[in-house]
């Protein structure tokens, strides 16, 4: 791999400040390195800039250079060069560090275009904080409280503009309290590829359309309301539904794919209210897709399971965890997996598998990738499977092998962990021929054939990790509490690694993981409380030759052998 | 260590017993004719004091227009918690449908309530007050709920001076959007 080349460094002054950023950088970067905000509303470190919101002015200097010597001359006392000041404030998203550059954030001159800005924007902007989705993390909100001037003088009649526009299924408008910054038409632009937004009209009548005919329909429309700097973009299943102050936030992972963005899940009083993207430059910046933000549905599904049976009667968790161990302990069992289980989970079910001499396999799911935040494996955690030896190739998309050991009468038992065997290959006849035991969050098919069904947690009322395509380890949190009687899956797994006589496992993850680093050898030296937010990326060379489906998506490049199997 | 309490001997006056009886007399009297500090309660009701904190009501405006948008506010600065509020989006066909935004359910538990009146200080649209009402009596826990129906009946019509919504109702009739 090539180093990338050393930035080279330019010394900058901020408020009298000084500090070295790579050269270029832009003045709102290296202001927040020093711990200075500079009110902004059109600028996005993840966008094009355009500087048309014009708050983020600064004053900007540069140390006056003698003609004779051609070297910056300053004060033979101090040392410090003499500093011409522009006698105009500058934009200091548009400005880059270049050597010597002095800014002033905080003068007299600075303040007062804050407040001219502040009260230019608010001129037409209606007085609907009471109303808005957005109050509480609003920017015109904080910034009009912070550089604004506390009172209008305006008397004449505000604009009014269209209250509720659809631009598209997922995303309404509300054109009065658009401040016109434009980050939605780049986002559209520049990162969904969907060019469908655009400015019409002129001055104070300026107002956000879709081009004629077309709708903010992509699978990434609803960036542009986490974007929106003022609650102009409103998420129409969010809209009015609770005030964002009231919402506990979790860091999350999307399951949907195995991208694995990462995610904010807001919840408040066990019930989730939204999901967003949480920044991880590495992974998916600050973007996920519209589909993984309303799975948190699936824990409300009129399918879900909520008390253990057997034969389909209704029984006591503990009844349903005996009858389990009885049923696996009397041999012949077969292991499906999941790639949508966490990594510790696949390394109980390891665990269980090795204890039982059973055979394991995952199905896998596969669908398009859309180029950007979602691959075409639709597992989120096959790396974790790989990683923790639950199984040893990729996944597959029909379990004939399994269909095969269950007609020759090798296997008499299939656990499986929430995937449906019909699905995946398994004739009911197949799957009346065997005893299953069903670990699952949903029903289906399988789990209505099942001998033993245990209910499991979805994603979002458990803690655990997953292994994205980038190989990277990624915590995600508990963020509500998983329905009454529906016991945590490692503790269920747990239990049943014990009752086939495996090894005694914690289903605290702290301690498991202390196991799981000293057994798996990837896994070496990690533990569970010191994996950075952003993941930590694990060597996938061990790994390179299996033919994965991914094709490139942001941030992530397939490695030249699996292209080439792929091609 | 023991307290010793020293007992003077009576006073001739005390000993005549008599003075004692006339000076207590002289109470009684005065109470005989003096006006009552006491009322008839319930029949009769004492005059509430302007700026008393009683119950938290909701109000509608001089139009009938219920004034809270469910903006939570008062659900937050709650002290004890007693305040829940589940939001709603106003039909598009209402005549109100230009404030977008109203409770679909309000209570208030007037078991936890403190009536500090902070609901009353922090709403931005003049919705919630606490009136003269001072007695709420139930014989159970969710009598003492008051829903938002409940709200409304106690809290009737109160005068309004800035017709926020009229105003911006009657700026889009006259049509400064082009």
């Amino acid at each position: 791999m090539i180093a990338p080349p050393k930035p080279d460094l330019v010394t900058i002054n901020i408020d009298g400040k000084d500090i070295a950023v790579p050269k270029g950088t832009n003045v709102l970067e290296a202001a927040r390195l020093l711990g200075i905000e500079i009110p902004h509303y059109c600028y996005h470190p993840k966008l094009s800039v355009v500087g048309n919101c014009r708050m983020c002015l600064v004053e900007m200097g540069l140390p006056t250079v003698d003609p004779g010597i051609k070297a910056p001359f300053g004060d033979a006392a101090t040392g410090k060069p003499k500093i011409n000041w522009m006698p105009r404030p500058q934009i200091g998203c548009a400005t880059n560090a270049s050597l010597g550059l002095h800014i002033r954030t905080n003068s007299p001159m600075v303040r007062e275009c804050r407040e001219g800005v502040t009260e230019f924007l608010l001129i037409n902007h209606p007085l609907d904080c009471p109303i808005c989705d957005q109050a509480g993390e609003c920017k015109l909100q904080e910034f009009s409280t912070s550089y604004g001037r506390g009172y209008s003088r305006f008397v004449e009649q505000k604009n009014v503009k269209p209250k509720r526009t659809p631009l598209g299924p997922r995303v309404t408008l509300d054109d009065e309290r658009c401040i016109l910054c434009s980050r939605c038409i780049r986002f559209s632009n520049e990162v969904a590829k969907d060019d469908v937004l655009g400015f019409i009209d002129r001055g104070s009548y300026s107002t956000l359309a879709c081009y004629p005919g077309k709708k903010l329909e992509n699978n990434y429309s609803l960036n542009t309301v986490d974007i929106c700097p003022v609650g102009a973009l409103t998420s129409t299943d969010f809209r009015f539904q609770m005030r964002v102050w009231f919402l506990k936030q979790t860091a999350g992972i999307d399951p949907e794919s195995s991208v694995g963005a990462n995610t904010v899940i807001w919840s408040r009083e066990g019930v989730i209210y939204r999901i967003t993207p949480r920044r991880n430059d590495e992974v998916n910046d600050t973007w996920m897709a519209d589909s993984g933000r309303v799975l948190y549905q699936q824990i409300m599904a009129a399918d879900r399971l909520t008390a253990p049976s057997i034969s389909g009667t209704a029984t006591a968790t503990e009844m349903a965890l005996k009858s389990a161990g009885h049923l696996l302990k009397a041999g012949s069992v077969a292991i499906v997996g999941s790639g949508r289980s966490s990594l510790e989970e696949q390394f109980l079910l390891k665990k269980l598998a090795d204890a039982l001499r059973a055979s394991t396999a995952l199905v896998s799911r596969v669908g398009r990738g859309d180029g950007i935040l979602i691959s075409a494996d639709r597992n989120p955690n096959v790396r974790g499977a790989l990683a923790t030896g639950l199984i040893p190739a990729l996944p597959v998309q029909k379990l004939t092998a399994l269909a095969t050991a269950i007609d020759s009468g090798k296997v008499k038992t299939v656990l499986t962990v929430g995937e449906d065997l019909t699905a995946a290959g398994l004739s009911t006849a197949q799957l009346a021929k065997v005893a299953v035991i069903y670990l699952g969050p949903h029903r289906n098919t399988t789990s209505d054939a099942a001998k033993v069904v245990i209910p499991t947690l979805t994603v979002f009322e458990k803690n655990g990790t997953f292994m994205n395509q980038q190989f990277r380890l990624q915590k995600f949190a508990k963020a509500v509490p998983g329905p009454a009687g529906v016991a945590d899956d490692l503790a269920t797994l747990g239990y049943l690694v014990a009752a086939v006589g495996g090894p005694t496992l914690s289903s605290d993850l702290n301690i498991l993981w202390a196991t799981l680093a000293a057994e798996v050898k990837p896994l070496a030296a990690i533990t569970y409380a010191n994996l950075p937010s952003t993941g930590l990326l694990l060597d996938p060379t061990p790994w390179a030759a299996l033919p994965f489906v991914e094709r490139e998506t942001l941030h992530f490049k397939p490695a030249a052998v699996s292209g080439a199997a792929n091609a | 260590m023991p307290y010793v309490v020293e007992r003077k001997p009576l006073t001739l006056s005390e000993r005549l017993y008599f003075p004692q009886i006339l000076a207590g007399m002289r109470v009684t009297l005065k109470h005989l004719i003096a006006p009552n500090v006491t009322m008839e309660y319930p029949e009769q009701r004492p005059a509430i004091p302007p700026g008393y904190r009683g119950v938290p009501t909701l109000v509608m405006d001089p139009n009938g227009r219920e004034k809270c948008v469910s903006c939570q506010l008062c659900e937050f600065v709650c002290p004890p918690k007693a305040i829940r509020i589940t939001p709603g989006e106003i039909p598009h066909n209402a005549p109100t449908a230009h404030v977008e935004k109203a409770p679909q359910a309000f209570d208030i538990d007037m078991l936890r309530c403190i009536y500090c009146g902070l609901c009353q200080e922090v709403c931005p649209e003049e919705a919630i007050f606490l009136q003269n009402q001072y007695s709420m009596t139930g014989y159970t826990r969710e009598e003492m709920v008051n829903n938002k129906a409940r709200l409304y009946e106690l809290g009737g019509t109160l005068p309004d001076s800035h017709h926020k919504w009229d105003k911006k109702k009657a700026a889009e009739a006259h049509g400064n959007a082009h």
